[in-house]
């Protein structure tokens, strides 16, 4: 899987590819993150976990920049880029595929694909980059012609991922890949985003299916009602009894 | 014969009504407002035709005078479509963002905009009946060809333009369009752009046939516009584009009988009619997103 830009050169992050220090968000009136910190090293994949309103989608929509931030820094490549608009933020490499998914009904597959590539628009990239989904999702192969929103919801959330790599996105943002989604299409697509990272994009992922994302990921954060509550290497909190307790079901 | 006239006149009228709707239901697509202020860069067309017309010197040169007269209004009215938007339409969607007057206050302002223009028109242009040059013998094919040309290249701009794909896609979800990196404002203003100059097509059409300009010219027939592109499914393009042709071919079907005072009131009820069956238009889809 070919994952580089044709024309934004390689972010040479050796530290911390994101950083967020102290992140504070208001939304609805309400304090949804009351000082969150986390990093993301080029290649990893980074979980977050918690709870229905623990501030997970709050968190990646900050970051973003499709919600406001109160107070702290995030850094990408070592740069703030806190203020910053969305629309710049994906030419800057950073992708979000949303909770949802947010693929577009009446359009084709096609059509949503080629709509990821709308940051660069580069002819050759485009067509390594879906050699390169069909590989991945040959599902979708299969209905390039079809209305998105006739394809199922696992199929949706692949659509999702994929129109996100169109972008050759340094940094992938997930929120929620599992949710409502099929047992065995869940099983594909962290399948492909074990691919997708082997190829070189860094994944910070949100879920609520703890087991899913603690065996998915490198490391994982666990947040409680706006702060994180507890940090470390997935399989560690895997075994810690108190995350057993709370998210695993015992 | 009178059969096949009539529905070649009504053909001809519904393409030009057509070019009108377009506008309305792409601005809704973007924006979900009805920009009221449409009919009145239609206005504004016909008067920046005829002087152009006026001064490649009218009959004299009856295709070079039609062809120069569209080309500029179709600039001068995406200028304006653009200045619309810019001075009165984003500022305050700007500031209602996520409130409950978003859907509202727009409505208002686009309004005044309205009728705004309508009184800048008198005033340049003074209230009388301004005559259009014949330039054509029998202007009604060349309405619907041209008219039909405007659609497919519509068309073609919607399906195969990054701008078009950018057009659809913000029309269907904003946020996830702005995560694809699309530029919302840039793209709103081509809307505009696209929208008003398919309007000045459709009022130097209209001019050439109806043969005068006039400040509340606008009125009539940016209600039949605006009306087709509900019936058609407002934000639907195909669905603009039936929605015109139908009103035209109903409208002469009409006069045929005895009712032809009727016009207006029939095309209501057909608009009533079709919204009972299906409220969202012809073609418009109330379509709710898989979760």
């Amino acid at each position: 899987m070919r994952v580089a830009h044709p024309v934004r050169p390689p972010v040479d992050a050796n530290a911390a590819l994101l950083e967020v220090t102290d992140l504070r968000v208001n939304y609805g009136g309400i304090a949804a993150l009351k000082g969150v910190s986390l990093h993301v090293g080029k290649g990893e994949i980074v979980a977050m976990i918690g709870a229905n309103g623990a501030g997970k989608t709050t968190t990646l929509k900050s970051i973003v920049g499709l919600l406001p931030v109160a107070h702290g820094s995030i850094t990408y490549a070592g740069k703030s880029i806190v203020g910053m608009a969305v629309e710049d933020l994906v030419e800057a490499g950073i992708s979000l595929v949303p909770e949802g998914r947010a693929i577009f009904p009446t359009l084709t597959v096609l059509e949503n694909l080629e709509l990821g590539a709308y940051v660069h628009r580069d002819k050759k990239t485009m067509r390594e980059t879906l050699e390169d989904i069909v590989q991945l999702f040959p599902r979708l192969g299969e209905r390039m012609k079809q209305e998105a929103g006739t394809l199922s919801g696992g199929e949706q959330q692949m659509l999702a991922i994929s129109r996100s790599l169109m972008a050759r996105p340094s940094l992938l943002l997930l929120d929620e890949p599992s949710l409502g989604i099929a047992p065995k299409l869940v099983q594909q697509i962290f399948v492909a985003i074990a691919q997708i990272a082997a190829a070189g994009v860094t994944i910070l992922l949100v879920e609520q299916n703890t087991r899913v994302a603690l065996r998915a990921s490198h490391r994982a954060y666990v947040l409680r009602t706006g702060e994180i509550a507890k940090s470390g290497p997935s399989v560690e909190l895997a075994a810690d009894p108190e995350i057993q307790a709370a998210y695993l079901g015992g | 014969m009178k059969l096949i006239d009539a529905l070649m006149t009504g053909l001809a009228q519904g393409g030009m009504i057509a070019l009108v709707a377009l506008g309305y239901t792409m601005v809704f697509g973007v924006l979900k407002m009805i920009n009221f202020a449409h009919s009145e860069v239609f206005m504004m067309a016909a008067y920046v035709g005829l002087f152009v017309i006026a001064a490649v010197g009218g009959t004299a040169h009856p295709l070079l005078a039609a062809v120069g007269g569209t080309v500029v209004a179709m600039f001068a009215c995406s200028l304006l479509g653009i200045t619309i938007e810019r001075i009165a339409y984003r500022p305050i969607r700007a500031r209602t963002r996520g409130s409950k007057l978003a859907r509202v206050t727009p409505l208002v302002t686009a309004l005044a905009v309205s009728v705004l223009l309508q009184n800048l028109a008198q005033l340049l242009f003074t209230a009388r009946y301004r005559p259009y040059p014949q330039l054509f013998q029998n202007t009604r094919p060349i309405i619907f060809v041209v008219a039909i040309a405007m659609m497919v290249f519509l068309e073609l701009v919607v399906k195969k333009t990054w701008f078009g794909k950018a057009m659809r896609a913000l029309s269907t979800n904003e946020e996830a369009a702005r995560l694809m990196g699309v530029r919302t404002s840039r793209t709103i203003a081509m809307t505009f752009a696209l929208g008003s100059s398919l309007a000045a097509v459709g009022a130097v059409l209209y001019c050439l046939d109806q043969s005068q300009a006039y400040p509340t010219m606008g009125f009539k027939i940016g209600t039949q516009a605006f009306v087709a592109a509900v019936l058609g499914g407002i934000g639907n393009i195909p669905g603009a584009m039936l929605g015109g042709l139908l009103i035209g071919i109903i409208g002469e079907m009409v006069k045929l009988t005895s009712y032809s005072g009727g016009v207006d009131v029939l095309v209501f009820v057909v608009l009533i009619l079709v919204l009972l069956a299906r409220p969202a238009g012809l073609l418009g889809t109330t379509r709710v997103e898989k979760v």
